[in-house]
């Protein structure tokens, strides 16, 4: 469905976008036709792996379920899920992602250092949809 | 292209849950546009329609749907769309057809009927379309995009809880004086707080809903206009239909991701500012010289955005405007004395008609127990999906 937009696993796993090699302009959700400066003349676009951490530039979530093609079951009671717009420094972007689960609003703040791990969208008996999601960063020492 | 057009007639359908089709809402305010500007529907040289794609797309297309519910007349068609800034390209389009000297009379209808709940793409697997990934990915609906840009003015401008209440409490007590608005009851802050959450932190009192309505214009030349009679008319005196500058840096729907800023120095103006920008530029006027401004109140939260980015006040100062009632009926400059979405709801390809009509009658002193006194210059501000983005200025 989205191939192409992350790979790796563990401490591995990152969003891939693709940079232009004649501006350095970043994409993503990856970009692998045209490089969408307008003052560029138009390099190739290669495949490079995002910064795995970065801060909150702001939040939310979805009381409600969302609407189809959004995939859901609806046996089960809607759990609302927080979504976080992350600003990576080096690419000077910002990506919106899901939270990872039994992260709320209320345990976020706009500034917040996240870090992007692999998450599951959805499953039936046939298939498991993998997808990125943010989670707090744990302090290292 | 400069010069002004003129304001012949302004016509709505109330808005409401009507359980119609959008053509008897568009046909419904056409004729009362028609109506209003005292010209027969025969003597029009042009239909403009704001194109509805959840009625229609496809098999509807709005400008011939309108021209064939009002009789074949042989006049020039356009259709237009673009999401919710589809009813000011329709006048974009109107205005160029007249200034042009393509057409001296043009009706422009918008009209829809919403369904109940959120707004979603069409049906299918279409994953090259950002819209339709933003919800299969993310679940991400208009809402969430609202309680994003809620909660970033909170952590970096202070604003509160209460502030977005209040835009909400406004917004309704003006909505209470409009015959056409869907919600008439005055709302009180304790009411938009005891409202179910949608999208932390906005609660149900802060979002618009959807709506069925219908809102038209008649435009024409100002030579049409002196022939016809109407010597002072409300001209329409700019049109700005502008798009983003990469890299856009703010996260708009139906976008996951904003242009990078790496390579390229992002503009001082934010898309929504320049919107307006352009347009003030257009019309030669300047923020001190506005009696009134129509914007979308999608959310509470946006419409103290769009105070910031039509330049009525500096950044970060808009709950500040709101608290000192500049902004309400009888302040400084009323924002959304129509009662705006929050009283109307989204019929997404009339509602920035709406806002011209709401103009209109404003600057014609006939907006009853809502006017603004002495209302001489209004503007409109707008936003659709995918980059478009319009403002309106009318003067009297």
């Amino acid at each position: 469905m989205i191939a192409g937009w992350f790979a790796g696993d563990g401490d591995g796993f990152r969003l891939l976008g693709t940079r232009c090699s004649a501006c350095a302009s970043v994409f993503f959700p990856r970009e692998d036709v045209f490089c969408r400066n307008p003052g560029c003349p138009g390099g190739d676009l290669v495949e490079v792996p995002l910064s795995r951490r970065g801060r909150v530039w702001s939040y939310t979530d979805s009381r409600y379920r969302p609407p189809s093609p959004h995939v859901t079951d609806p046996e089960l009671s809607w759990e609302p899920r927080a979504l976080i717009a992350v600003e990576l420094e080096s690419e000077r972007i910002v990506v919106l992602g899901q939270a990872v689960p039994g992260v709320s609003t209320a345990d976020l703040a706009v500034g917040m250092e996240v870090e992007v791990v692999q998450g599951v969208l959805n499953e039936d008996e046939e298939t498991t949809w993998t997808t990125w999601h943010w989670r707090p960063a744990e302090v290292t020492v | 292209m400069r010069g002004d057009v003129a304001v012949l007639g302004a016509g709505m359908h109330p808005w409401g849950k009507w359980g119609h089709g959008f053509v008897p809402y568009g046909v419904a305010a056409a004729r009362a546009a028609l109506a209003d500007a005292g010209v027969d529907w025969r003597d029009v040289d042009s239909v403009v329609g704001a194109d509805t794609v959840r009625g229609g797309y496809p098999g509807h297309v709005a400008g011939a749907t309108f021209a064939r519910a009002l009789g074949w007349q042989g006049a020039r068609v356009t259709s237009v769309y673009a999401a919710c800034a589809s009813g000011a390209q329709a006048v974009g389009a109107a205005r160029a057809q007249i200034l042009s000297g393509l057409a001296d009379l043009v009706l422009v209808v918008g009209a829809d009927a919403a369904p109940k709940g959120f707004f979603r793409p069409a049906g299918g697997d279409r994953p090259d379309d950002p819209d339709w990934l933003r919800f299969r990915v993310l679940g991400a609906t208009n809402p969430t995009y609202f309680g994003l840009y809620a909660r970033r003015r909170m952590a970096v401008h202070g604003d509160t809880l209460e502030d977005f209440a209040q835009v909400k409490v406004k917004n309704a007590a003006c909505g209470a004086l409009n015959p056409n608005a869907r919600y008439r009851a005055r709302v009180t802050a304790e009411e938009v707080a005891g409202s179910a959450v949608v999208a932390d932190p906005l609660r149900l009192l802060d979002i618009c809903a959807t709506s069925d309505g219908g809102a038209a214009l008649v435009l024409s030349s100002m030579e049409f206009a002196r022939r016809h009679g109407a010597a002072d008319p409300v001209r329409i005196r700019a049109v700005s239909t502008v798009t983003p500058r990469y890299p856009s840096t703010v996260l708009d729907l139906p976008d996951i991701a904003t242009d990078s800023a790496v390579a390229v120095e992002p503009a001082p103006d934010t898309f929504r500012a320049s919107i307006a920008r352009a347009a003030y530029e257009e019309a030669g006027i300047a923020p001190e010289d506005l009696s009134l401004a129509e914007v979308y109140d999608l959310s509470t939260a946006l419409e103290l955005q769009w105070y910031e980015d039509l330049g009525l006040c500096a950044e970060g100062e808009a709950a500040k405007l709101l608290r000192e009632g500049a902004t309400a009926l009888g302040g400084r400059i009323p924002v959304n004395a129509s009662g705006g979405l929050a009283s109307f709801g989204e019929a997404v390809p009339a509602q920035a008609i709406a806002q011209v009509c709401e103009l209109t009658w404003q600057l014609r002193g006939r907006a009853g127990d809502r006017q603004v006194e002495g209302a001489r210059v209004g503007i409109t501000a707008n936003q659709g999906l995918f980059g478009h983005g319009s403002s309106v200025v009318a003067v009297r």
